[in-house]
């Protein structure tokens, strides 16, 4: 086969993703995240008035109930406007009568309204979340490597889930970097993220296993690789592409509400694409040589 | 055999493709749609520790009886309440019209007390044997208490020792009102005027006659969709399902050709299964869910993709049609398999670890790959088989591959094997 070598210009691709996780771990510690409600705590409220109101209008109500510093947004794109009927303000933590209270406010202040969406997170809640939401991520790798080491063996399994990292960090860099915000449902689609790329990796070394009982001596370990990755390519390319195609069709048609969400598993699942075709079979052959046959 | 085959294939792509028309539609809508989809509140309430009532497993599972009392009262259809970790409740309250209320009636001690002028609780709640709300002689809203034996002695001895003096009712240590005494109450009844309206007095009353809360309950998280935003949600989400699933199908058919066309009618039936088994197992449909739904159609073509590329290396290799099919689908299988199985453990974690909308995708995710398997491999399998044996073409182009070229050149390429 003269297919371009993937497992020979493992450097470059390599050196890939440590430049995208070096800038994705700066970001992380210097940017940080922006994390929604979910996990500060904190309010959202939705509401469209009968009559347009001005951000002063609003501004003015919140200020009378100490709140004057919440983010307050007219209309429902980013479009500049003075006056519209949609309103999102976004409060710090207050309680749910706190929340009440200025709800009526703006009631019988600005006019009649109708609520579209409310919600108010009390402080507890959102540690708990941090923390069950990496013990998932952590706990579906543990279960991964189980799983690989059962049906494959402990070097596909080592590698394919440096490959899981990866994307998981990567997702995560896109967040940082980009400062979306990140709410419960990114744990939903980290963790989709991790099932569906290790999809991607089990079908290569699926290819690596099965080629090897036809392995001929004067075939180098790394063709076999090469080999079994090219394979598989369509495949990858295909899957990857109806994929993605069902994702960038929420993405794009599915609402405001899970646009963070679709992105998530956008640039997850690309990332895993990447990773299960460029990365996964020079890890195994990485882990056979340091961890011996 | 020919024959066998195209009665075989016309019935299965005919019943499937009917079966579709017919009840996608009443399917998707009468699945159980979750709050984000058809508006509704979700509550989350935690039990406070004070001086006198401590949280414990008996204070909060009366809670939740009391809670699901008002709710009944309150004629809330679906509610679902249910206790989350040690000292929370979750309450969720679909298509609640009015969800302030329903949030200020959920939480409310409502503590009654009848003090005399020094100060002292002679009566409380307890005490009560049924409360109800009507109207007095003038028509204002009043709340007529119907007091149990002993609290019927209580009030009669209440209201002896104070005869020209005021008592006062107490709601959570507010005074209601403070009527005047003019003669001893004897037969076990009073009444409590005050409220606002009607409504106000027909809280009132379901309040005291579901009992006062043991513990101390607080809101500490609240999400309400309005029913606007749900139909806003629910529209965008079908249209997203639509294009999805064309474009899926547009792909499928022009790398696949006839054995595309062969995955997309099974894709329907997926879809279909997806949905009826999920009425069948009452699983709620949410917004991440659809999504979930969406995404799983893009996987479970991989399934095809898979036996499909394995397919045509066959024909490359030389093998008919038939031959490849069957080969084809035998080495994939546990390619689909291992790789389904992962995904099937990641949405297992969801599900363990999620709540509410998050459950629901997993639940979407999980029931999709494993009817993803059946349909893309059991379904495609019959229908090609059926396909191939109908003898429509020998030419594998119809499928997508390119047909074996014998290295040398005396042969026109089909495999004559």
């Amino acid at each position: 086969m003269n297919k371009f070598s993937i497992v020979k210009h493992a450097k470059i691709f390599f050196s890939i993703t440590a430049v995208v996780l070096i800038v994705g771990i700066v970001s992380m510690f210097t940017r940080g995240f922006n994390l929604g409600i979910d996990f500060t705590g904190g309010s959202i409220l939705d509401i469209k008035f009968d009559q347009p109101v001005s951000v002063a209008q609003v501004r003015t109500v919140l200020s009378d109930h100490q709140l004057g510093s919440s983010v307050i947004q007219l209309g429902s794109s980013d479009q500049q406007v003075e006056t519209s009927q949609s309103v999102l303000i976004r409060t710090g933590i207050i309680s749910d009568s706190q929340r009440v209270e200025v709800m009526n406010d703006l009631t019988s202040r600005l006019g009649k309204n109708e609520v579209l969406r409310v919600e108010n997170v009390g402080a507890t809640v959102g540690g708990d979340l941090v923390k069950s939401a990496i013990g998932a991520v952590v706990l579906s790798w543990v279960l991964m490597i189980i799983y690989i080491t059962i049906r494959f063996e402990l070097r596909f399994a080592l590698a394919a889930i440096v490959a899981l990292i990866i994307d998981v960090l990567v997702t995560l860099t896109w967040f940082s970097v980009l400062h979306l915000e990140i709410d419960s449902s990114f744990v939903a689609a980290l963790l989709t993220v991790v099932g569906y790329s290790v999809n991607g990796t089990i079908v290569v070394f699926d290819r690596i296993r099965e080629n090897l009982h036809t392995h001929r001596r004067s075939e180098s370990l790394g063709d076999l690789v090469d080999t079994s990755i090219w394979q598989t390519m369509t495949r990858s390319v295909y899957t990857t592409l109806t994929t993605l195609f069902a994702v960038v069709a929420i993405f794009l048609f599915g609402g405001e509400t899970i646009h963070n969400f679709s992105f998530a598993m956008l640039v997850g699942f690309g990332s895993g694409f990447y990773t299960s075709t460029f990365l996964a079979g020079s890890m195994w052959l990485f882990f056979r040589k340091k961890l011996g046959r | 055999m020919e024959g066998k085959n195209r009665v075989k294939l016309l019935v299965s792509v005919l019943a499937i493709v009917i079966a579709f028309a017919v009840f996608i539609k009443p399917l998707a809508s009468t699945v159980k749609q979750g709050l984000d989809l058809q508006g509704g509140t979700h509550v989350v309430l935690q039990a406070q520790e004070t001086p006198e009532s401590k949280v414990d497993d008996d204070a909060i599972n009366r809670s939740i009886q009391i809670i699901s009392r008002r709710v009944n009262e309150l004629g809330l259809t679906e509610p679902v309440i249910q206790r989350q970790g040690k000292d929370k409740i979750i309450v969720e309250l679909p298509g609640v019209k009015d969800p302030e209320q329903a949030i200020a009636m959920l939480g409310k001690t409502a503590m009654l007390e009848f003090k005399d002028m020094e100060g002292n609780t002679v009566l409380t709640g307890k005490d009560l044997k049924d409360s109800k709300a009507s109207a007095d002689q003038s028509g204002q809203p009043v709340v007529t208490l119907q007091f149990s034996d002993e609290g019927a002695k209580k009030f009669a001895d209440l209201t002896a020792r104070n005869v020209g003096r005021q008592i006062a009712i107490l709601l959570d240590g507010k005074v209601l009102t403070a009527p005047r005494v003019s003669e001893p109450i004897t037969g076990g009844n009073a009444q409590i005027t005050g409220s606002k309206d009607a409504k106000e007095a027909e809280h009132l009353a379901i309040l005291l006659r579901s009992g006062s809360l043991p513990v101390k309950l607080e809101v500490v998280e609240n999400r309400t969709v309005g029913p606007t935003l749900g139909q806003d949600a629910k529209d965008a989400s079908m249209k997203a399902f639509a294009i999805g699933l064309a474009g899926v199908f547009l792909f499928m058919l022009l790398y696949y050709r006839l054995a595309g066309l062969v995955a997309d009618i099974v894709l329907l039936l997926y879809t279909l299964l997806l949905l009826a088994v999920m009425k069948g197992l009452n699983a709620t449909l949410t917004l991440p869910g659809i999504a979930g739904i969406i995404l799983s159609i893009g996987m479970a073509v991989d399934a095809n993709v898979l036996i499909f590329e394995r397919f045509k290396e066959e024909i490359a290799n030389g093998k008919t049609l038939r031959a490849a099919v069957n080969s084809g689908f035998s080495r994939a299988f546990t390619t689909i398999l291992d790789s389904n199985v992962t995904t099937l453990m990641a949405a297992a974690v969801l599900f363990y670890l999620g709540t509410g909308p998050i459950k629901g995708f997993a639940v979407t995710l999980a029931l999709g790959v494993l009817i993803s398997m059946f349909t893309a491999v059991t379904v495609t399998k019959f229908i090609l088989g059926a396909f191939i044996g109908s003898n429509f073409t020998k030419n594998p182009a119809w499928f997508g591959a390119k047909a074996f070229q014998p290295k040398a050149k005396d042969g026109k390429g089909e495999a004559a094997r």
